[in-house]
């Protein structure tokens, strides 16, 4: 009981007195759904460098990688984040996929190790995030368990979301789809690759931040 | 052959989230796809995805696909919504349907929004 109060206490002090260190905005979604590229997009726009390394194989984030104070500014408004690229999250992992792609059963092997660890990673880092932005492919079919388990686990955390439905420049691409799949969502549709529609989806960012 | 093999909710209710998991990977790791009456909660579903990662390797488990369907209560009206939620603190999660199968034999596992397919590999071929 005397715990259970001393936490609670903690807790309060912890909100009137600590001023809140750094914003972490989080970019989670499946495998090649242009996290990377949209992190690339945003760090080329405010820092004048890219993040990591994009590939048409799955997988190819493994790690999270963190870009600190990025000031993103639109319509007169100012933000100041860390921007964390994370792993795609998926429930399977074949090596022979890759080796399908045209790597080496070795090399191929080790890509499937590093990306099983890559998928517990992000999930770890969730508790850890402001501000998630889920990408997704948006010629992919959006009701995807992952998507849902994902999208309703930031909720029961109270994170908020900004689903950004990506290559929206591709012909496939459906946003209305999207848009019904998560109808009490922000969804926005871009293209992380060609520039398309940015500025709004920096609106939403400021928004889910405020 | 295919084995679907059905899990009464009552199966999973006393268990707590590790055993729960264990029991429905333990089933898919049977080469067998799980009929599972209910769905797990959120928190588990994740654990789901992480031991899933944690137990793949490379000579024979790839991971699962999974998928669940349950009915919406965001258009209910608002008795409905309270007498759902009711059941569900009294009686756990049994509404709905949550299908789970190994990826080396289920290829895809659509959700649209009110229907499941189930897309299984060629076995025979030895590919999808």
């Amino acid at each position: 009981m005397i715990k259970v109060l001393k936490d609670f206490i903690d807790r309060i002090l912890l909100q009137l007195f600590q001023k809140k260190k750094s914003v972490k905005v989080g970019l989670y979604g499946p495998p090649n759904a242009g996290k990377t590229t949209l992190a690339n997009k945003i760090c080329k726009d405010w820092l004048g460098e890219e993040m990591g390394a994009v590939s048409s194989i799955p997988h190819e984030t493994r790690k999270i990688n963190i870009k600190e104070k990025i000031t993103v500014k639109s319509g007169g408004k100012e933000l100041t984040f860390n921007l964390v690229d994370t792993p795609g999250i998926a429930t399977k992992i074949d090596f022979e996929d890759f080796v399908k792609k045209g790597m080496k059963s070795a090399q191929a092997k080790q890509r499937a190790k590093e990306a099983t660890m890559g998928v517990i990673e992000a999930i770890k880092w969730l508790d850890n995030m402001d501000v998630v932005v889920v990408v997704l492919d948006a010629g992919e079919n959006p009701y995807s368990q992952v998507n849902i388990t994902m999208v309703g686990n930031l909720v029961a955390r109270k994170i908020p979301v900004v689903i950004a439905a990506n290559k929206m420049d591709l012909r496939k691409a459906n946003l209305k789809k999207v848009e019904s799949a998560f109808p009490q969502y922000d969804v926005i549709g871009i293209s992380a690759k060609q520039g398309h529609n940015i500025e709004e989806f920096y609106e939403s960012l400021f928004n889910a931040v405020r | 052959m295919l084995t679907l093999q059905f899990v009464p909710y009552s199966d999973i209710e006393h268990l707590d989230t590790d055993r729960r998991i264990n029991k429905l990977l333990g089933i898919v790791k049977d080469n067998k796809i799980v009929l599972m009456q209910g769905r797990l909660e959120l928190h588990e579903e994740n654990r789901l995805i992480e031991r899933t990662m944690e137990e793949i390797n490379n000579t024979g488990f790839k991971g699962v696909e999974i998928c669940t369907i349950y009915p919406e209560s965001r258009n209910a009206k608002l008795f409905e919504r309270l007498k759902n939620e009711l059941a569900k603190v009294l009686l756990g999660n049994r509404e709905g349907l949550t299908v789970i199968g190994p990826a080396t034999i289920v290829k895809e596992i659509k959700r649209d929004p009110g229907k499941i397919q189930l897309f299984t590999k060629d076995l025979n071929k030895g590919g999808s």
